[in-house]
This record gives C-alpha cells, structure tokens and sequence, in this order.
C-alpha cells in the first residue's frame, strides 16, 4: 500500500488531496504512520518502529494500522497492495 | 510606459444567489497588469447590483431583453456606443448571447467593437439539447438524453432512462427527479420560467468538477482551471470550491476546444465517476460566475480574451495554483433612491 504520490502532507496533521480537493486532519500519530508510509515502509516495518516507540502491543496496533489503511484506502490517499 | 485604455461594455452584472459572470469578470479586467478599462455595465434589471458597483462599473445602461429581438438591441447598442465609444463588448449570459453572435459582423465591421464569442456553429453544437451528438463528434462521453416537449412524453422515459434522471431547462435549472411524478412536477416548473423543450438526462452518480477555460477559435486552450465545488447552494451553485489536479480533466479540455475551435470563454460542468470516467454534462457558452477564482489561481482569462479580441497573438498559461480556495459571500450595498430613480427612469447611470 502506497501514499498517492501527489498527496501533501503539512506538519499540522493536514492532509491534502489535489486531484479530488479533499483535505484531512489527522491526529500526530495517524500524520507519522503517513509519513512513513510516504517514505515507501512496509507495514512490519511500520509496526516496528511504532510498538517500539510506543507503549501499545503487536495484535492492537496491527488491527489500528489495519483500520487506518483500510480508511485511506477508501479515502484514495493509499492505493496499490499491501507492503508486508 | 503608459498602459492603453479600453472601454470594455459587460452583461451579467446580477449578483444573487444565481449569480451573473460581470462582476468578476470585471474585477478580473480592473486587474490587469497589462491595461487600463473603462467599464460600461449593460443590466436588464434595475436591481443588478453591479449597476450600483461604481468602483467597478464607470457607468450602466439599460438593455432590452433578449426577447424583444436583436433590432432593438442594435438600436440601443448604437445609442450607447454613440456616447461611450465602446472597444469590446463582453457578453455573459446563455440567453443573450444567441444575438450577440448574430450582430458580430455589423457590431465588427460598422461599429468598430470586438465581440470574442462562439460561432453560431459552436453556439449551436454545444446546445443542452444536441450535446449527445457533440459528444459523438468530438469523442467525449456524455449522459444520454432526450428534448421533451410535454409531460404527456414521461412516462414512456422508462424505456430508455432508469431512475433517476436529470430535467434540465434549456437555458438554467436542473433538478434529479427519482419518480416520473418528480420529473411532471419539475417539468412544469422549469418550462413555466425557461419554455420548452426540456432536456431529460440520465443521471450519472459520481463527483462534479468544473472547468473556466478560454479557447482562441484556432484550437488552442488559452488557459484552464479545474474546480471542485466544496461548498454548493440549494441551486446547485458554488458558494465554495477548490483548484484540483486532474490531468486526465484537463486533456479532455484541451481536447474539446481542440476538436470545436472554440472561441471565447466557457466552462465544462463534469462527473468524474468511482470508475475514473468523465461525463460532460454541460458546456457553457461563456464564463462561469466563479471566473475570478481562476485570477486568483493565476490565470486571468478575462484579460486574455480582451488581448484575444484585440487581435494580440495570446501564449497559453502553463500553469495554474492547485489547492486554492475560493469562498463567497453576500454582502449589502447601500444605495440612494434617487440612483434606483436615475437607472429606472432614464436607463442608465
């Protein structure tokens, strides 16, 4: 799963879809997981670097990346398959 | 160097919840890095509040409705350019432009004033009515639909429509009806206030964009600016919208004005389905209410068509701001009786 190459992203949490208009707040957590998506990690890599920085176990946070993505998805910010 | 003058007469100076094209056409104009205008407002209505605008109009005249025929617009075109000596007229409404194109050659060639509109052939093709057939010409998709003439033809629409379906005047409105009973019900409405026919189309669900664009009437687009409505009025109006990205958007465009020659100024009203498919839904004749935004995203396609109808060779833009917004607002004008008096009685101000 990829961040749509032209979506811009400001340090706010604000996300900015050109090709539709759309725009999105996301909290600080929800901005770093973009980020690193946006710099091509996969999602163990992701949940990784997540559990080890915060205090959130393997099983819950995989089910939030799961919800997330599936919600940028439906929202065309991530496209394509699945990085594992 | 001093900068050349024109005096510029523009329709359209409405400014209701429907608004008109003038005043931001003209607050395009008054921008201009690379002209100075005088504007001569051209109102059917006493209450257009751009007549009542004097930091942007100079002067109003009256003119006759498109109704009572091109004659006695010539005749009151004639009296104003005897006073103003007008350099362009830039027209801005669907249903007066019909003869604005028919008195281009005698406004042209005996009055010496540019008119940069659509031929009567384009005018004609991009018609609500004949847009199935201009979409087959020029290779674009357009919902299909049919011209009615009475509601005795709706219920039969369920043979070549599903619900729900678009009644649409021929000039404005357009309202989804889910029922034939809606579709009646609409066509009453809009034909009491439009005439007839009315055209019916088939409703294609997906987002709408919107395209202010400028073609030079050789094929080449001048300039274009896609626009998502954020925010749209119970008219379907934008109060709100955002510059988008679209490539796919813009080659469809540039190739319509490619393929039409299209002269003047127009906008494109498009769905963009989940599927990534573009239905044309309309094509309008001139510029859209929200031309100013295209300014603001740094394109003036008032400006160039002024350059365009003085015979300028005009380079196309190349680029445009995305992710700029533009947001309306109302606003209340105070106005002196006796102005209201000066407009009503003697026709202008």
């Amino acid at each position: 799963m990829n961040i749509k190459k032209n979506i811009a992203l400001s340090d706010s949490g604000f996300v900015f879809d050109p090709s539709s208009g759309d725009s999105f707040s996301t909290n600080p957590i929800g901005l770093e997981i973009i980020k690193l998506m946006k710099n091509g990690k996969s999602a163990d890599e992701i949940k990784k670097l997540i559990t080890s920085s915060y205090m959130i176990d393997d099983n819950s946070f995989e089910k939030d990346l799961y919800d997330f993505v599936n919600m940028l998805q439906k929202l065309k910010i991530a496209e394509g398959e699945e990085k594992k | 160097m001093k900068k050349k003058k024109f005096t510029i007469a523009v329709t359209g100076l409405n400014a209701i919840d429907s608004p008109g094209p003038g005043v931001p056409v003209i607050r395009a104009l008054r921008e201009s890095k690379l002209f100075d205008v005088r504007i001569i407002g051209l109102s059917y209505e006493a209450l257009e509040p751009g007549i009542y605008m004097h930091d942007l109009v100079d002067k109003t005249y009256q003119i006759p409705f498109p109704s009572t025929g091109i004659d006695s617009l010539l005749t009151r075109l004639q009296y104003i350019n005897d006073q103003e000596n007008i350099d362009l007229i830039i027209p801005n409404f669907d249903a007066e432009l019909f003869s604005f194109i028919k008195l281009v050659d005698h406004l042209e060639k005996k009055m010496k004033i540019k008119v940069f509109v659509p031929t009567v052939e384009q005018f004609e093709e991009r018609h609500k009515a004949n847009l199935d057939e201009f979409g087959k010409r020029h290779k674009i998709k357009v919902p299909y639909s049919k011209m009615i003439f009475s509601t005795a033809e709706i219920p039969a629409l369920k043979d070549q429509f599903t619900y729900p379906l678009v009644v649409k005047g021929k000039f404005y409105d357009a309202s989804v009806a889910y029922t034939p009973e809606q579709a009646a019900n609409y066509f009453n409405k809009i034909s009491a206030k439009w005439g007839l026919p009315i055209i019916i189309q088939q409703f294609v669900h997906g987002q709408e964009v919107n395209v202010t664009a400028l073609g030079d009437g050789k094929g080449n687009t001048i300039g274009a600016v896609p626009m998502r409505k954020t925010y749209i009025t119970d008219k379907g109006k934008a109060w709100a919208g955002i510059s988008i990205e679209d490539d796919k958007l813009m080659s469809m465009t540039k190739k319509m004005i490619k393929s039409s020659k299209w002269r003047g100024g127009l906008e494109l009203e498009i769905i963009k389905t989940a599927n990534d498919d573009y239905y044309l839904l309309e094509i309008n004749p001139r510029f859209p209410a929200w031309v100013y935004f295209a300014v603001g995203c740094g394109q003036n396609h008032p400006e160039a068509l002024v350059r365009l109808a003085m015979g300028e060779d005009v380079k196309p833009f190349k680029k445009y701001d995305v992710g700029k917004m533009f947001i309306r607002y109302s606003f209340d004008l105070i106005v002196d009786l006796k102005e209201f008096e000066k407009i009503s009685t003697l026709g202008e101000l």
